[in-house]
């Protein structure tokens, strides 16, 4: 009994300290121009001093400053960005954002629903559109998100969202984008919880793959008869085999990679994506030769293998880029929500170990929005896109640098305020009391 | 009842012959012999090096009679003639777990604080009242096994706890139960394994061994002295082995160093059980001056044809298995004293294979067999009792066709006690080689190879068909059971035959149809050893152990060197601020100059035009290289553990570390309890010892912690079992302890005073150190999250007179930055983590510069091993979040830290004088471009991003060479084992082990 009452009163406190306190910006009435910027147009090129417009929510300009001449009210506002940047709004694919609040409390938890097979379980309902974290991660330029659900062979239906938003409704760039599924691993710990063993060979591994191949020819000769007993659970992969939607595959050891693009292909899956891909550098001519891209796992951890190159985590977007291979990166991982806002700094690792500065950049914009599906509305500054899209005063792939003045969301002015800049405002006119 | 009866005229009619003289007898005339048995003609080992060729051994009773040339042999002696064959003493194995069983594990999990036992030790993995004898039944068919490996005594233990027990010494003789006990209590055992038999919480981690063990020492001390109040069996038990051997298990390299530290501590002398990677520690182990027991349980070949499994393989893994065989050679050729054991092995048949891989690959003959007879003998202080074949020794030897540590050589008698326990009949005849047979006018080729007393029969007909056959040999007489071809039946033909010559052997055939005739076969060809002779050339080329011997590893130990940093720019932490276009010279380890155009002919020239060179980073919270543990949770407080003991000094961490400019961290205690275990502030010497890596003369420093891991917040349902459940139950943990401590510290200073009369008061290792803090002699870094509970910390420190040194975390620190800075307090926080918990929702990424601005010191930490190699880019976001200079921003992971550590007098920042620990870096150190070039401590370059790009050759070259030598192995049809890797545990602040 008395747990119980401690219970609701734990989430009656969290509930008060969730509200949300950022209210999500009107849409856009007035034309906004930003001049002067160095813009980074996502695709690998830059225009130093950029005039960079948008209408109702949409690019309707991007130009060289130096170059066009616009009528001195052309634009309702003006912003002049000399000296700052300008970039496509930053995407977090493969992420949990609004699934879970707080990582140790069980309750803030949505990310995994429990079971093997279950595609149709959906991630967009679960979506908390005011969670608090998403307003931290904006300020770095973050701006969109696939919310994609975890846990099991197939672990669910993702969607992918902008964040800044009444509701996750509002929040829908795309719906039901994709499916995740977590690949069989040819390696498992061995051992009991008093005499823990070590990594060795995965002996069902082959069931398990057959097993998941079992499930997609089912669903594929269930979509393809006009049944009457309906399958919603197989029904949920239909888009699988229209190329609606995308396979995405979580795989990272060079075996499973290879059986993997193997399965999507006997499946006849249309559109498939190695989520993690540790080692996918090691088959890259594989991936690029099948047009399959890779959200390549957090840069920032360590090797996973003693003997790998120390900097392996570093430098793998580049070992796959120069093979051809279509990269985005992804965060998931311990604490992953928070460091969202840690993804520009990903890609800035990247360059420091070799890529080009606008080549990484694609890294958390175009190559994934091409990725996901969406380079036709957002990914890059092009005039007809959204106009998701920030001002930072500096480099923002650097931390020493990444200070955004202005973001923008479907040409929403939204507002870089969190709950940590107040309490920050806050302690410091404490201290100035004095 | 009649049964009972019936056994026990059973077990009269049983007694043998030799039974103990005073033991009742049930034959009809006592048939005691005093008679003699000489063995003649024989090469002799008295000792491995006391060699007699054509002697005589005369044995009585049990016992050498004499040994050599001139023996006179009594009237009353059978004598046996040796001719041509071999005596040597037996073996001595002087650890196993013969006869005795391991306790059964208590599979409660729900963890346990204080003991159910009563009359002993409060911590029940403290069971040196356990005698082995107690619970001992001779296991005789484990005992044929050992016989025919060549032991003939062995010691036993029951191998679980960490104080175990005493041992018993067994004479492995099956004819004479009543003479199998040499001795009931021969030894003393420990290990660093936790009883399978209790679910006492305490202690969960290697540490909190090493300081139970400490207590456990302190505390017998104490009960000798009359000072208890209450009787203690396990103390009691301890007192009465003290004279006995004490061996300790230590199973691993590192282990046997930090028993050979506590064996110092308190004037102890262990003999060390290692596992067999001594020679990875080489000139560590040796300064022990220890006595070791090493196992032979050398790795079986990894099964990498499949190139996906290989790929998972540890370099190290591989390389072991290389390596392995040298370990006996290595530690040989260093003179360090062992004896070898057969523990590990799984099968006691594998005992002679290893050891003779052992002396393949270089291993002395005579020091194998003196660590086998000889020096186990020594160690147990019974050299005139066994070991050697002396007057007045057990006659215990074996006999053998040559040199014993011959592959061709093979075993025929293991005597025990004067009791012959037959190996190979040594009057078997050779029938191996190939013959042309013929049973009933048809004929056969019979090839027999196998061993001498198990050969195995090998028929075929003329025209190469087998035939399926088995040859069983017994006292010279020969049988073999043939299948008829016909397939369609199961029919025999039977040959018997005694083996009179073996050139020609012939005898009586039984066909299937029952009649009976002769068969005949006659020698073509001699046995050839096939196998073996492939055997002989397997040996590979072995790989040079590296410091230390992982991926990465040095070849050898590094040196310092004179260095100049021409043309850098210099952050010098100091009020120079960044100097342009500056020379630093490193000379004897430390900063010697800073300036412009500098110049020393002895130096090494570093280029760093356009380069930044800075202090090295400093991280004040990590949890990396810490072995077995970094909670010692069982208990509300574990300051009597201390981080110092576990230093693990192979983890690749450190390697990338270096890479990540960080030359220093402090390893902290875990936050699992409110008072947690001492710190070790290490130096990351790459390739250097455990001890060597400790920061010299260092300020002590303890971990507190508050908060939901203390009071088992996130550690769902079912456990939560210890008090504090609350911040409030928190507060008066810390009350209790710095009472009692201040009680404790009382106490002594009185009896010290009072020139140490009366009782001395126990020692507490716990108080003791709580005390410390008290006197200022030591300081907390505490782990903490909420503004609450610092200021109660604050509080608590200011009601025992003390300053809180460090808040670690201190999250809301922005909160109370003003009470902090009044309290003296310092503060070691993240850069930006927050929501992983509900204590960390007022998390703030502007936390430091608040803190800053108020004036604390401020650094920021990593307390997890990735973020620890870019500690770089965690200070710059106190610039992107809080506009803090670049030059202040640097501090946060520099100079402020060293601060917080007390050692900023060294290290901290670019000083004449100061430690030449330091980091040149590519571009601005702050940005998320720059990368580490060089990372150098006192003068030692231990990263050189150059030579890193050369490591990766020379290690995918060596995975290459080790993976095509196990090919090998595999295609010689040796036997492998599945790929298979440790998994690497990264330890953060509520990381506990099961």
């Amino acid at each position: 009994m008395n747990k119980k009452i401690y219970l609701l009163l734990l989430i009656f406190c969290i509930s008060i300290h969730i509200k949300a306190q950022q209210t999500p910006a009107a849409k856009q009435s007035q034309s906004v121009l930003i001049l002067n910027a160095t813009a980074h147009l996502g695709n690998g090129k830059i225009i130093e001093n950029s005039a960079i417009g948008f209408v109702n929510g949409k690019i309707s300009l991007v130009a060289d400053a130096t170059l066009i001449r616009l009528a001195k009210d052309a634009y309702d506002i003006t912003i002049d960005a000399s000296g700052k940047h300008v970039y496509p709004g930053f995407i977090a694919p493969n992420s949990t954002l609004g699934l879970v609040e707080i990582d140790a409390i069980k309750s803030s938890d949505d990310e995994g629903e429990i079971g093997v097979m279950k595609p149709h379980i959906r991630s967009i309902i679960a979506y908390t559109a005011d969670s608090k974290v998403i307003e931290t991660v904006r300020p770095n330029g973050i701006l969109m998100a696939q919310i994609t659900p975890r846990e099991g062979r197939i672990a669910g239906t993702s969607s992918i969202v902008q964040l800044d938003a009444w509701n996750w409704e509002d929040a829908v760039i795309k719906e039901n984008d994709g499916i995740h599924v977590n690949f069989p691993s040819t390696f498992k710990r061995s051992g009991s919880w008093f005499e823990p063993g070590g990594i060795e060979a995965n002996k069902d591994y082959k069931k398990q793959v057959s097993e998941l191949n079992a499930f997609l020819s089912d669903a594929k000769a269930y979509l393809g008869t006009a049944s009457k007993d309906r399958n919603l659970v197989l029904e949920a992969t239909k888009g699988l085999f229209d190329g609606t939607q995308t396979l995405f595959i979580n795989a990272n050891e060079e075996k499973q990679i290879m059986d993997a693009v193997q399965f999507a292909k006997d499946n006849g899956i249309k559109k498939m994506v190695i989520v993690g891909g540790y080692e996918a550098y090691k088959t890259a001519e594989l991936l690029q030769k099948n047009n399959i891209s890779v959200l390549l796992r957090r840069v920032h951890e360590m090797p996973l293998k003693e003997d790998d190159d120390i900097d392996l985590p570093f430098k793998s977007a580049k070992l796959l880029s120069d093979k051809g291979v279509l990269v985005g990166l992804e965060n998931s991982g311990s604490m992953e929500r928070m460091n969202t806002r840690n993804l520009p700094f990903l890609a800035g690792t990247c360059v420091a170990y070799g890529m080009q500065k606008e080549e990484a950049l694609k890294l958390i914009t175009s190559n994934t929005a091409k990725i996901l599906g969406i380079d036709a509305q957002c990914g890059t500054l092009e005039q007809g896109k959204d106009a998701t899209l920030f001002i930072s005063e500096g480099d923002a792939l650097d931390m020493r640098t990444n200070k955004l003045t202005n973001a923008f969301i479907q040409g929403r002015s939204i507002s870089l305020e969190t709950h940590q800049t107040k309490l920050n405002d806050r302690y410091k006119s404490k201290y100035n009391q004095k | 009842m009649k049964k009972t009866v019936l056994l026990i005229v059973l077990s009269f009619l049983l007694t043998k012959t030799y039974a103990q003289e005073y033991f009742p007898n049930n034959e009809s005339i006592p048939n005691k012999t005093m008679n003699f048995t000489a063995f003649t003609n024989a090469r002799i080992y008295v000792t491995p090096t006391q060699v007699i060729e054509k002697g005589t051994l005369l044995i009585q009773n049990g016992k050498v009679i004499a040994a050599g040339t001139t023996v006179e042999i009594p009237k009353n002696c059978t004598t046996i003639n040796l001719d041509g064959k071999s005596i040597y003493p037996s073996f001595i194995d002087l650890y196993t777990s013969f006869g005795v069983e391991k306790p059964k594990r208590n599979m409660e999990r729900n963890p346990m604080y204080d003991t159910k036992r009563t009359g002993y030790y409060w911590n029940e993995s403290i069971r040196s009242e356990v005698n082995a004898f107690e619970n001992f039944a001779y296991d005789q068919a484990k005992a044929e096994e050992l016989l025919k490996a060549g032991f003939g005594v062995v010691g036993t233990h029951v191998q679980d706890g960490i104080a175990r027990g005493s041992g018993t010494l067994i004479a492995l003789n099956n004819f004479d139960a009543s003479k199998q006990l040499l001795s009931d209590r021969v030894s003393n055992h420990f290990g660093f394994t936790k009883s399978a038999t209790t679910n006492q919480a305490y202690p969960s981690s290697l540490m909190g061994m090493m300081a139970l063990l400490r207590q456990m020492y302190f505390d017998l001390d104490w009960y000798k002295k009359g000072n208890s109040a209450t009787k203690d069996l396990s103390l009691e038990a301890l007192t009465n082995n003290e004279k006995l051997v004490q061996i300790f298990a230590t199973e691993d390299k590192l282990n046997s160093l930090r028993a050979a530290k506590i064996a110092k501590e308190f004037g102890l002398n262990y003999v060390l059980k290692g596992s067999g990677n001594e020679f990875e520690r080489l000139d560590e182990i040796k300064k022990t001056n220890s006595r070791f027991i090493i196992p032979i349980n050398f790795p079986v070949a990894y099964d990498v044809s499949d190139p996906n499994q290989a790929d998972q393989m540890e370099l190290k893994d591989l390389r072991f298995w290389n390596q392995a065989p040298t370990n006996l050679k290595v530690l040989s050729d260093n003179g360090i004293i062992f004896a070898l054991t057969t523990d590990k092995l799984k099968k006691i048949e594998d005992f002679r294979t290893n050891l003779l891989k052992a002396i393949k690959y270089g291993f002395d003959k005579t020091k194998a067999l003196e660590a086998l007879t000889t020096i186990p003998a020594a160690i147990l202080g019974k050299s005139d009792q066994m070991g050697t074949l002396k007057i007045g020794s057990l006659a215990n030897f074996v006999v053998t066709s040559g040199e014993i540590f011959d592959e061709k050589t093979t075993l025929y008698e293991n005597w025990v006690q004067g009791n012959k326990y037959v190996v190979n009949d040594i009057t078997s005849k050779d029938v191996r080689g190939t013959y042309d047979l013929t049973i009933n006018n048809e004929k056969f080729i019979w090839k027999i190879d196998g061993e001498v007393a198990a050969p195995k029969s090998d028929i075929s007909t003329k025209d190469s068909k087998k035939v399926k056959s088995k040859l069983t040999i017994s006292d010279n007489w020969l049988s073999t059971v043939i299948k008829s071809n016909d397939t369609t039946k199961t029919t025999f033909t039977r040959l018997i035959g005694y083996i009179d010559n073996t050139e020609n052997l012939l005898g009586k055939a039984i066909l299937p149809d029952g009649t009976e005739t002769k068969w005949s076969a006659v020698k073509t060809s001699p046995f050839v050893k096939t196998v073996e002779a492939i055997k002989t050339e397997d040996q590979f080329k072995i790989m040079p152990t590296t410091f230390p011997n992982v991926a990465y590893g040095n070849t050898k130990k590094l040196e310092a060197q004179t260095m100049l940093f021409k043309n850098a720019t210099v952050w010098t932490n100091e009020k120079e601020g960044i100097l342009q276009e500056t020379d630093v010279l490193i000379k004897n380890g430390k900063i010697a100059a800073i300036g412009k155009n500098i110049s020393d002919a002895s130096a090494t020239i570093v280029d760093a035009k356009g380069k930044h060179l800075t202090s090295g980073i400093i991280d004040e919270h990590s949890h990396i290289a810490i072995s077995n543990g970094v909670n010692e949770g069982g208990h509300n407080s574990s300051a009597e553990v201390t981080i110092q003991d576990v230093v693990n000094s192979e983890d690749i961490n450190i390697y990338r570390d270096l890479a990540g400019g960080v030359t220093i961290s402090q390893l902290l205690h875990g936050s699992a309890n409110p008072i947690g275990g001492r710190s070790a502030i290490v130096k990351w010497k790459w390739g250097a010892s455990p001890e060597e890596m400790l920061y010299k003369d260092q300020p002590g420093f303890i971990k507190f912690a508050l908060g939901e891991n203390v009071k088992q917040a996130n550690w769902g349902i079912t456990n939560p079992t210890r008090f504090p459940q609350t911040r409030m139950g928190v507060e008066q943990v810390f009350i209790d302890y710095f009472q009692r401590a201040k009680e404790y510290d009382l106490a002594w200073k009185k009896y010290n005073t009072s020139g140490k009369k009366g009782k001395a008061p126990r020692v507490d290792l716990d108080l003791q150190t709580i005390a410390e803090i008290l006197n200022s002699e030591r300081f907390i870094s505490c782990h903490s999250y909420v503004q609450s509970e610092i200021l109660m910390l604050m509080n608590v420190a200011d009601k025992f007179n003390f300053k809180v040194n460090t808040f670690t975390h201190i999250l809301e620190g922005y909160k109370v930055a003003d009470k902090m800075k009044a309290h003296g307090v310092g503060a070691s926080t993240f850069s930006d983590w927050w929501a992983y918990k509900f204590e960390v929702n007022d998390a703030i990424p502007f936390n430091g510069p608040i803190m800053h601005n108020a004036g604390l010191v401020v650094a920021y930490n990593s307390d997890d091993a990735e973020m620890s190699r870019r500690l770089n880019q965690e200070a710059a976001k106190a610039v992107k979040y809080g506009d803090v200079s670049e030059e202040e921003a640097w501090k946060f992971v520099t100079l402020n830290p060293a601060k917080l550590l007390r050692i900023d007098n060294k290290v901290g920042s670019i000083k004449v004088g100061k430690d030449g620990d330091v980091v040149l870096w590519n571009n601005n150190p702050l940005s998320i471009y720059a990368k580490a070039e060089k990372t150098v401590i006192e003068g030692v370059v231990y990263y050189d991003s150059k030579k890193d790009e050369e490591n990766r050759v020379t290690i995918a070259k060596e995975r290459n060479d080790l993976i095509s030598q196990l090919l090998q192995e595999k295609n010689k049809g040796m036997i492998t084992q599945e790929p298979k890797k440790t998994e690497k545990v990264e330890y953060h602040c509520d990381t506990m082990e099961e």
